[in-house]
């Protein structure tokens, strides 16, 4: 009777096989459930190969033309305002020339020149040096669309990107933020103490198909669009005015491109 | 074998104190497990009958759901969940979950206090969408 008891023990097996693993079987069907959940671009999403801007500063008179703009970025970012340079938070803001371009400032500059403001912000660059530095990937270059943007749940506040980026885009949050908010925007998150932090190009704003909000702010002095498509409004004036960028040398191909 | 009381002594003590957790359940709160804690919804959940998955779904997994949904809206810019029955949501803790459950200390705190975790999601994310403060 040799292999009838072979017999029974493997049906015990089997089926001691079949209870245990239950459990296990349960967790593949949820696993299924989970796949069968699906995600999507809004319907009114704003897409583009890269995103970049053209600033026409010839329009900007004084500093004092920037503030709207700078306002409303800062607001519904909930940008906090700390006095303490050292502590700053900024995402666009004015600089002046031969801050914001140090490798193009001749001597006996026009003193108009010299004494314009420049908006300045995060270049978005086609090759940018912070996401080489981040040893997180919290910063990363958008496949989608060329935004590079944050994932703040992921930075560690190391301040490589900070080091890396030679435009000065990112500020560090030594101190939380939230106390020095003045108005805060509810359907956007605040930063927490210990993150680095930018501009997103308007992540957000895009994927509900509006303009960033410095360029709804400027009334025209700031475009935006598709690099990488020729019909666009930001290759025509590329194309019609001669542009310059910040440190161009560097190589970091930065997407906003200044009208002088 | 001369030492065998000491060891006997020293054994009963080691297991009393391993097994403090147990007896002191079941002395002091009569081997009872605390309640569970209950959850409010706000007026708001309750007509909506239905959150993005089914409750037990959410219980369970919901950190998972928001970690999946974090990673798209973030990397993919994808926004938009379409759950299995066919409903879009905008993937959004602060003005899609927290704009529903805007009551986050009699519905996210009673269960995370109960559970001990202490999640920091409301470092940035704003709590109630709604509140004018």
């Amino acid at each position: 009777m040799d292999s009838s008891r072979r017999r029974v023990l493997q049906l015990l097996g089997l089926s001691a096989l079949g209870l245990t693993t239950k459990p296990i079987r349960d967790a593949f069907a949820q696993e299924e459930e989970q796949v069968q959940a699906q995600f999507k671009k809004g319907e009114n999403a704003l897409t583009a190969q890269q995103w970049a801007m053209v600033i026409n500063t010839r329009a900007f008179e004084s500093e004092g033309d920037l503030e709207p703009l700078i306002e409303a970025c800062h607001k519904i970012h909930n940008v906090p305002k700390l006095e303490n340079k050292n502590h700053e938070i900024k995402w666009i803001w004015p600089e002046p020339y031969h801050n914001a371009f140090p490798l193009k400032a001749g001597r006996f500059l026009s003193e108009e020149v010299e004494h314009r403001s420049f908006l300045v912000l995060c270049n978005h660059c086609e090759n940018p040096s912070c996401v080489r530095a981040c040893p997180t990937k919290a910063t990363f270059k958008r496949e989608s669309d060329g935004i590079v943007l944050m994932d703040f749940h992921r930075c560690i506040g190391c301040r490589f990107c900070m080091a890396a980026c030679p435009f000065g885009a990112r500020s560090f949050n030594f101190r939380d933020p939230r106390p020095f908010i003045r108005e805060t925007n509810k359907q956007f998150p605040t930063r927490m103490k210990g993150v680095v932090e930018k501009c997103n190009f308007c992540a957000e704003r895009l994927a509900v198909g509006q303009m960033p909000a410095c360029v709804e702010a400027s009334e025209g002095k700031l475009t935006f669009g598709d690099l990488y498509d020729p019909e666009s409004e930001v290759r025509e004036l590329i194309r019609t005015n001669y542009t310059i960028r910040r440190k161009q040398m560097l190589g970091t191909e930065p997407s906003v491109y200044y009208i002088v | 074998m001369s030492d065998k009381k000491l060891i006997i002594i020293g054994l009963v003590i080691f297991f009393v104190i391993v097994a403090f957790p147990l007896w002191y359940h079941f002395l002091f709160h009569g081997g009872k497990a605390a309640p569970a804690p209950e959850l409010e919804l706000t007026d708001k959940a309750k007509a909506a009958k239905v959150c993005v998955r089914s409750t037990q779904y959410m219980t369970a997994e919901h950190m998972q759901l928001l970690d999946v949904w974090r990673e798209s809206v973030v990397r993919e810019a994808e926004r938009v969940y379409v759950s299995p029955d066919g409903k879009e949501y905008n993937m959004s803790l602060s003005n899609t979950c927290l704009d529903c459950h805007s009551n986050k200390a009699e519905f996210c705190d009673r269960c995370h206090n109960y559970a001990s975790v202490r999640p920091y999601c409301w470092d940035c994310h704003i709590d109630n969408p709604k509140e004018k403060s």
